[in-house]
């Protein structure tokens, strides 16, 4: 094996392993559902892609083969992980999971007050 | 220094499953529990690199693959259920 694309996979995949922490942490400590989809959806998706970018350069490099299957794994956590994380959000939020305290802002309850009102009053007319 | 480095990532994501699953049981609604069990299975998409690298082989990287479409399938199954309801709708006629 080459000895510089070893320090490459060795920086890959320690980096993937530190957001993998991250994500534990941001699991653990953050105060409400939205924020912790926040940290789940988006460091999750990066320290995966990280080791996988490892594993695809250290397999490229180890057996000269240009692994697809990794590629597609890739970009498969790429695209669903967010959107995942999206639904789960939405569905949260339309079942009444409250924000945390210490949020100051709510514009989506605002504009379904909002658009209530609005209803009475054209059934009103 | 490779095979260092892989145990070093292999312990650190199970301390993150750790952290994860305790979110998992703890967790005061269901999303959280979803959200919970979605990333454990990211980490275990991670692990399975890991392992293959360490193993040398490159012969579960369909799992790779099968644990990202499983865990995506399973969370949107989830949100529907706790949105609607049901996960598939039976009434065609609206």
């Amino acid at each position: 094996m080459i000895d510089i694309s070893e320090y490459f996979v060795v920086a890959f995949i320690l980096i993937g392993a530190f957001f993998g922490v991250v994500t534990a942490i941001g699991l653990i400590r953050l105060p409400d559902l939205y924020t912790r989809t926040h940290a789940a959806s988006k460091s999750a998706t990066l320290g995966v892609m990280s080791v996988l970018i490892g594993a695809l350069l250290f397999f490229f490099t180890e057996e000269g083969m240009f692994n697809s299957r990794i590629v597609l794994g890739i970009f498969f956590v790429l695209i669903t992980a967010p959107v995942g994380g999206h639904l789960i959000a939405r569905a949260a939020y339309n079942t009444g999971v409250k924000l945390a305290p210490e949020s100051i802002q709510d514009d989506l309850a605002k504009k379904e007050q909002f658009e209530a009102k609005k209803k009475k009053n054209s059934s009103r007319d | 220094m490779l095979d260092m480095s892989v145990y070093i990532a292999l312990v650190a994501f199970a301390i993150a499953m750790i952290g994860i699953v305790f979110r998992a049981i703890k967790g005061p609604s269901t999303a959280d529990r979803v959200i919970a069990l979605d990333s454990l299975g990211i980490s275990l998409i991670a692990v399975t690199a890991l392992f293959s690298i360490l193993l040398r082989t490159s012969v579960f990287l369909e799992v790779i693959l099968l644990l990202g479409i499983l865990a995506f399938i399973g969370t949107v199954a989830f949100s529907k259920y706790i949105e609607k309801g049901a996960i598939i709708d039976r009434d065609r006629h609206k």
